[in-house]
């Protein structure tokens, strides 16, 4: 028996995500009393994986692999039949969703999605996930003998967990698919809202997409990703992959600052998996801040640039 | 072309979530149900096909008989006729088996969803489908052509597309960028008139065992009240000190 986690990599690195379902994967086995293996596909260091716990590392090396849902979902139920796992555990992001409900068929296994914690019972097993869209939590059974988990990103954090593992190469056959790649686009160098850890989320109280020089400023000092409400994207002045909130992305940032958003309930279902929240807004009455942790009532254009200001100033003195 | 678009019944993204007996169960009093939003965008496109190359469009969609009304503005929308599969949707994967079965019995080439419903979230029922059919399937998917039995799609991947080919039957798990906001249609009086009289079929589930189950559930914990802050280096002092996160 093992818990078999399936960690990504992005041109042979790990994703942050990866030593997150790491993380949670060791907790599972603890709790199964047993080990965690994971896959991982073209992986440059797999070592890496020890200290979140992984006992044991199973790497494709195939450097023609190109990610391909269908043919991922067999290498992992490859992976299950060799190890015995008994739990399956796949991350947030768009390869991920996209892999685990195919995983589930392939393994006859009962999937749940957007997991939140540990699981508060391993017999019957059952996990806490996220539902009407981070209104609420759901405590959901899982009966199947094989069980599928795709774990909510920023949800479990990373849990240094050392171990002395072991690293195997792993050469699955691989199945055909009537799907082919044409082409990929892909920003390179900016920050996604995925893989950020700030969001700078901009709304209609900017005026015009003229106006976003400063939210990407903001947001370049800090590392972060940009965002914006659906009026924003509804309007065309950001593009779709932009929109955050309950139809739109949703956003599980340590820090997500919300600038000239008002705070209509659909946005904040989609940002309050976010740890802190911080919103600037003219007026002290928006629904924002009854969910932001911090507020400051003015004007974004006198309150941000002065913001950028500041805070390049504080990351000069604390470099 | 037949396309089968499958709709899901979710409480208005402007509901309140509360639940009753004993947390088990979802409270639907006072709210109003509507078709799954990003559903719409995948019927939406289905209307453009239906519209613009003749494809012919059936809705679909498992739930009770509480679920018509939502099929019927389907119906209004423009879809020619529909299908209720008569069982409460308590698990994506008994969903999908249900679907998989409507989808043998009437050979679809084209299968469209929204990627998730914004009650459970389980973003499952799509790629379940398409893995029990063993078709071809895309998630995420923010454009789609199609040519004969060849389709181009569009797929939003974390920090932009990837374009892919493949020939029909397909699953499509849509989201905004199939269709835009705009071009979502609200039903007119005549549609809603036509809706009436086109055919809703109800068939009986067959799936009998569901792999996983809903136990309870709980709301977030209440908020402690936000900090309004005077100035910038307070804010920024804050967020170092206090909340750690820069």
């Amino acid at each position: 028996m093992s818990v078999l986690v399936f960690a990504e990599t992005s041109e042979g690195k790990f994703k942050k995500s990866a030593f997150e379902v790491t993380s949670y994967g060791k907790k599972v086995a603890e709790q199964l009393g047993t080990n965690v293996v994971v896959l991982a596909i073209n992986a440059s260091e797999p070592t890496l994986l020890y200290k979140y716990g992984a006992e044991k590392v199973l790497n494709v090396n195939n450097a023609s692999l190109k990610f391909n849902a269908k043919i991922v979902a067999n290498i992992i139920k490859q992976a299950v039949e060799k190890e015995n796992s008994k739990v399956v555990i796949i991350d947030s992001n768009a390869n991920g969703l996209y892999v685990a409900p195919i995983a589930a068929i392939n393994l006859n296994a009962g999937y749940a999605s957007n997991v939140v914690a540990a699981p508060s019972s391993v017999s019957p097993f059952t996990v806490k996930r996220k539902a009407f869209s981070s209104k609420a939590f759901n405590f959901t059974q899982i009966s199947t003998d094989v069980k599928v988990l795709s774990l909510s990103k920023n949800s479990f954090g990373l849990v240094e967990n050392e171990v002395s593992g072991v690293v195997e190469e792993f050469s699955p056959a691989i199945v055909e698919s009537n799907l082919t790649s044409v082409s990929v686009e892909q920003t390179s160098g900016k920050v996604t809202i995925a893989d950020a850890d700030i969001v700078v989320s901009g709304g209609r109280g900017l005026k015009g997409p003229e106006n976003w020089g400063m939210i990407e400023e903001l947001a370049s000092v800090l590392g972060a990703a940009t965002a914006c409400s659906k009026p924003v994207s509804d309007l065309g002045w950001r593009p779709h992959s932009e929109h955050v909130g309950q139809t739109g992305k949703p956003v599980a940032a340590n820090l997500y600052i919300a600038i000239g958003i008002s705070g209509a309930i659909q946005h904040l279902a989609g940002i309050n998996s976010s740890k802190v929240k911080v919103v600037i807004n003219t007026d002290p009455e928006a629904p924002f801040f009854k969910a932001a942790d911090y507020g400051i009532v003015g004007d974004a254009f006198e309150v941000v640039p002065k913001l950028v200001e500041k805070l390049k100033e504080f990351k000069a003195n604390n470099a | 072309m037949k396309i089968l678009v499958c709709i899901s019944h979710v409480p208005d993204t402007t509901s309140k979530i509360n639940f009753t007996e004993n947390d088990s169960k979802f409270d639907s009093n006072g709210v109003q149900f509507v078709i799954n939003p990003y559903d719409e965008f995948a019927l939406t496109r289905a209307m453009w096909f239906k519209e613009k190359q003749g494809a012919t469009v059936t809705v679909v969609t498992v739930g009770n008989a509480t679920t018509e009304p939502t099929l019927r503005k389907a119906l209004a929308i423009g879809a020619d006729d529909a299908i209720r599969v008569n069982t409460e949707a308590t698990d994506g994967f008994a969903v999908a088996k249900e679907l998989a079965e409507v989808v043998k019995t009437n050979a679809y080439d084209l299968i469209l969803a929204g990627k998730e419903s914004i009650d459970y979230n389980g973003g499952m029922v799509p790629g379940m489908l398409a893995g029990l059919l063993d078709y071809s399937f895309v998630n995420a998917c923010v454009g789609l052509e199609i040519e004969g039995d060849k389709a181009t799609i569009q797929r939003e991947i974390d920090g932009g597309k990837e374009i892919l080919s493949a020939n029909l039957p397909l699953v499509i798990a849509g989201q905004k960028g199939l269709v835009e906001e705009k071009d979502l249609k609200i039903p007119n009086m005549r549609g809603i008139m036509m809706a009436r009289q086109k055919k809703l079929t109800v068939v009986e589930s067959f799936v009998k065992e569901t792999s996983t189950s809903s136990v309870s559930f709980e709301k977030p914990a209440a908020k402690s009240a936000c900090k309004i802050v005077d100035n910038v280096d307070e804010l920024i002092s804050l967020l170092h000190n206090e909340a750690k996160v820069i």
